[in-house]
C-alpha cells in the first residue's frame, strides 16, 4: 500500500503557512535572533514566534478560544488542514511533542502538564472519534509520527491521519541546555568547523497524511527507528543508529544511495551530532548527495524539527529548489559532506530525512515526488 | 587541603550517585575519567554544576574542565585557589 | 499469530513473574526497594545508580524479562501517562528559584521519557526499533496492532511492551515480551490482564 503526505501547514516565527515559511527560506531569512527568556537567564540566540502578530492571526481562526498558548498553536497549525480534509470517522490525530504544555510547571499547575490533557483538547476540538496518538521520543518524534501514520494506514487500523507536532521555547528547555553547555553564544553553524553548538526555537506543523494518490502528493517509501544502543545522550562515533535506520528506509524503498537526490539532515550544530552524521552518511556513499541541515532557519525546534523539517523538504522537492545551510562557511567534519552553500534550481524526485535525538534514537525517512514511482 | 580532598571525595560521590564507591576507594591522584571511577561526558558537566553550586566558581570556559577534573588532587588545587564561597 | 512469551509486574512492593510473586520489598523506599531487586541479579552495572526512578523501573523490569534472552532484534514499545513529570518537577525545582539557581544536567537527560528506551537498549545492546508514548491508559489496541506488524514486516523479531508509571513515589510497571511461541495467546484480553 502507498500511503502519501498531502497537505501540509507550519506556524513559525518564519510564518504562519507552508508557503509564508517558503519564501522566507528562499529570501535566505532566518528565524534565529537574540531572544530575552528571563532575568536569570537572559537573552540568548533562538527562534521564537511573535506572540502579538501569532494572537491577530489566531483571530482568524477563532477568536473566542481561550486556552494554553501551546493549544492555540497546534489549532493554528491544524485548522486549515481540516478545513481541506474533513475528518471521517477512521480518522486519527498523531501528536509529536517532547515537553508538551511544560511552561506549566512553572505556574505550579501539574495538571495542565500532562500530555495528555493536551492531545484530549485538541482531538475534541476539532471532533475526532478515535483515541489519539502521541509519540514523545525526544528529537526525533517529528519522524516517528509520520512512519507511525504510515505504518497504522497499512494496517488498516485507521483511514488516515493528522499528524501535528509542537514544542515551546521554555526557560525549562533552555536551562537544561545551557547545563549542558550545549548551546551557540551565536547564530548557530551546522557543520561548520566554527560551530559552537545549538539555537533553540519552536514551532507548531501539521500534515495530512492517507493512501489517497493525489497529484502534487509525497509518498513516503521507507522508514525506519533505530537505537544507537550506545549513551543515552550522546550519538554513537559510528554513527551506527543513523546507519542502520538509512540503510533499512533505503532497503524498503528498494532504492540505492545514489538514487538520493537531497538529503535533509539533523544538523544540531554541536561538535559530536554533525560529527557522527557525517560518518553514517560517509558509510552509505551519500557523502557527495547536496546536505542541508534547516535548524540555522528555525533553531532546534525539538518535537516539531522532524515534521517541520520534513514540510521543508517536501517544499523543495516540489519546487525543484535546494536550499543552503544557514550558518555553513567551511568543512568541519573529519569526512566530507556534500553541505549545499548556494541555492540551486535543481530537477529532484527522492530525498532522504534523518533526524537523531536524546536517548539514542535516530529516524530516516525516504520521501518521493511523481507518481511513477509509487510502488505498491 | 586533606579536608577538602575528603569533603570533595564526598560530594563527588553523592552528585554522581556513585553508589557503591566509598571516600576510601578514591585515591588523590587515580583518574577520575578513563578507567577508574567510569565517569562520562554528563558526569563531567555536572562536577561543573558542583563547583559553582558549593564553591562558587563559574568557569570561564568548560573545557578546561579536562585539566581540572583530572584527579581529586587537581581539583582541590584549583578550588582552594578559586573558591569564592 | 504471535505470543506473549514472559510478563513482568512490579507495583507498590511486590515483583511478578508470568503471574507469580518472585520479589516482595522489605524496604521503606522505592530506591531502597529497586536497589534490592538490582542486587539479586547479580550484574555489575554501576550506572543503574545514576538512573531517575522511571529508568531504574524500566530497566528493572526489562533485566528481568530479558535475562537469559540471547534476541538482539527486539523493538521497545514503551509508554505512560505522566511522560518524564516526576523528573521534570525535580529539573522546574533547580531553576524556580533564581537565588537557588542550579539546573543539573544529569536531572535533565532524564527530562525526556525515551530514555527509559535508551538505558534498555544501551544495556541490552539493542539496536532495534522503538518508540516512546503518552496515553491515560495503557492503549491494547493500538500496542498490540503495532507489535504484530512490527514482526510480520520483519521489522522486530521480537517485541518488548511496556508501561512505565513513576510519578511522586506511585509506580506501577507492566512489561510483556510478544515474538512466534509463548506461554499466553498475543491476545487483546490476555494483555488487558497483563495490564490492569
Amino acid at each position: 500500500m502507498a500511503v502519501f503526505i498531502h497537505d501540509t501547514n507550519i506556524i513559525s516565527p518564519l510564518g504562519f503557512s507552508t508557503y509564508d515559511n517558503f519564501q522566507n527560506i528562499l529570501s535566505g531569512k532566518s528565524a534565529i535572533e537574540k531572544v530575552f527568556i528571563n532575568d536569570k537567564i537572559g537573552s540568548v540566540y533562538a527562534g521564537k514566534i511573535n506572540d502579538e502578530l501569532f494572537n491577530n492571526h489566531f483571530q482568524s481562526i477563532n477568536p473566542d478560544f481561550k486556552g494554553s498558548r501551546i493549544e492555540k498553536l497546534l489549532i493554528a497549525a491544524l485548522s486549515p488542514i481540516v478545513e481541506k480534509n474533513p475528518l471521517k470517522n477512521g480518522s486519527v490525530l498523531i501528536l509529536s511533542t517532547t515537553k508538551g504544555n511544560i511552561a506549566a510547571l512553572a505556574n505550579n499547575d501539574l495538571n495542565a502538564a500532562f500530555i495528555d490533557q493536551l492531545v484530549q483538547n485538541i482531538n475534541s476540538y476539532f471532533g475526532f472519534k478515535t483515541e489519539p496518538i502521541v509519540v514523545s521520543n525526544a528529537c526525533t518524534s517529528g519522524v516517528v509520527a509520520i512512519s507511525l501514520a504510515k505504518r497504522f494506514i497499512e494496517m488498516e487500523q485507521f483511514t488516515n491521519a493528522y499528524v501535528v507536532a509542537v514544542d515551546e521555547l521554555t526557560p525549562f528547555v533552555v536551562s537544561g541546555f545551557q547545563s549542558f553547555q550545549a548551546m551557540s553564544n551565536e547564530p548557530c553553524k551546522p557543520y561548520d568547523a566554527d560551530r559552537t553548538g545549538v539555537n533553540l526555537g519552536e514551532a507548531a506543523v501539521a500534515v495530512f497524511v492517507s493512501n489517497e494518490n493525489r497529484t502534487e502528493s509525497i509518498q513516503i517509501l521507507g522508514d525506519a527507528n533505530i537505537n544507537d544502543a550506545n549513551h543515552i545522550s550522546g550519538p554513537s562515533r559510528t554513527g551506527e543508529g543513523l546507519f542502520l535506520s538509512i540503510e533499512k528506509a533505503l532497503n524498503e524503498a528498494q532504492i540505492a544511495s545514489n538514487q538520493i537526490d537531497y538529503i535533509s539532515a539533523h544538523g544540531t550544530a554541536t561538535l559530536f551530532n554533525d560529527e557522527m552524521e557525517a560518518v553514517a552518511f560517509n558509510r552509505l556513499n551519500l557523502q557527495n548527495v547536496p546536505t542541508n541541515s534547516l535548524k540555522g532557519y528555525f533553531g532546534h525546534t525539538l518535537g516539531a524539527s522532524g515534521l517541520l523539517e520534513t514540510v521543508i523538504t517536501i517544499e523543495s522537492l516540489k519546487n525543484n529548489v535546494l536550499i543552503p545551510s544557514f550558518g555553513y562557511q567551511q568543512q568541519g567534519t573529519t569526512q566530507q559532506i556534500n553541505i549545499i552553500t548556494n541555492k540551486e534550481s535543481k530537477v529532484l524526485k527522492t530525498a532522504l530525512k534523518t533526524a537523531s535525538g536524546f536517548g539514542g534514537s535516530n529516524s530516516s525517512m525516504i520521501l518521493v515526488k511523481n507518481v511513477d514511482h509509487v510502488r505498491n | 587541603m586533606d579536608a577538602l580532598k575528603q569533603e570533595l571525595k564526598e560530594r563527588i560521590i553523592n552528585a554522581l550517585n556513585l553508589e557503591d564507591i566509598s571516600i576510601d576507594d578514591i585515591q588523590d591522584n587515580d583518574p577520575l575519567f578513563g578507567d577508574g571511577l567510569g565517569l562520562d561526558s554528563i558526569d563531567a558537566l555536572e562536577l561543573i554544576v558542583l563547583l559553582d553550586k558549593e564553591y562558587g566558581i563559574k568557569l570561564a570556559d568548560p573545557k578546561q574542565g579536562k585539566e581540572i577534573f583530572q584527579s581529586v588532587e587537581t581539583m582541590a588545587q584549583f578550588v582552594a585557589a578559586n573558591r569564592t564561597k | 499469530m504471535y505470543a506473549i512469551s514472559k510478563f513482568i509486574n512490579i507495583s507498590q512492593d511486590v515483583v511478578c513473574e508470568n503471574g507469580k510473586e518472585i520479589f516482595h520489598n522489605q524496604e521503606d523506599t522505592f530506591a531502597a526497594f529497586m536497589k534490592n531487586v538490582y542486587k539479586s541479579l547479580n550484574i555489575s552495572y554501576p550506572k543503574f545508580y545514576k538512573m531517575d526512578d522511571l529508568c531504574k523501573l524500566a530497566f528493572i523490569a526489562s533485566e528481568l524479562l530479558l535475562q537469559n534472552e540471547t534476541e538482539k532484534d527486539i523493538a521497545l514499545l514503551f509508554s505512560n501517562n505522566e511522560a518524564s513529570l516526576d523528573t521534570d518537577l525535580k529539573h522546574q525545582q533547580s531553576i524556580q528559584n533564581q537565588e537557588d539557581y542550579y539546573p543539573s544536567p544529569a536531572v535533565f537527560v532524564y527530562t525526556l521519557p525515551n530514555i527509559t528506551i535508551g538505558e534498555v537498549s544501551i544495556r541490552h545492546q539493542l539496536k532495534s526499533e522503538s518508540a516512546f508514548f503518552v496515553a491515560e491508559n495503557y492503549q491494547t489496541e493500538y500496542m498490540h496492532k503495532y507489535a504484530e506488524y512490527l514482526l510480520k514486516t520483519n521489522k522486530a523479531q521480537k517485541v518488548l511492551c511496556g508501561w512505565i508509571h513513576f510519578l511522586n513515589g506511585d509506580y506501577k510497571a507492566d512489561f510483556y515480551l510478544v515474538e512466534k511461541m509463548g506461554i499466553l495467546e498475543h491476545s487483546k484480553e490476555h494483555i488487558n490482564d497483563i495490564t490492569k
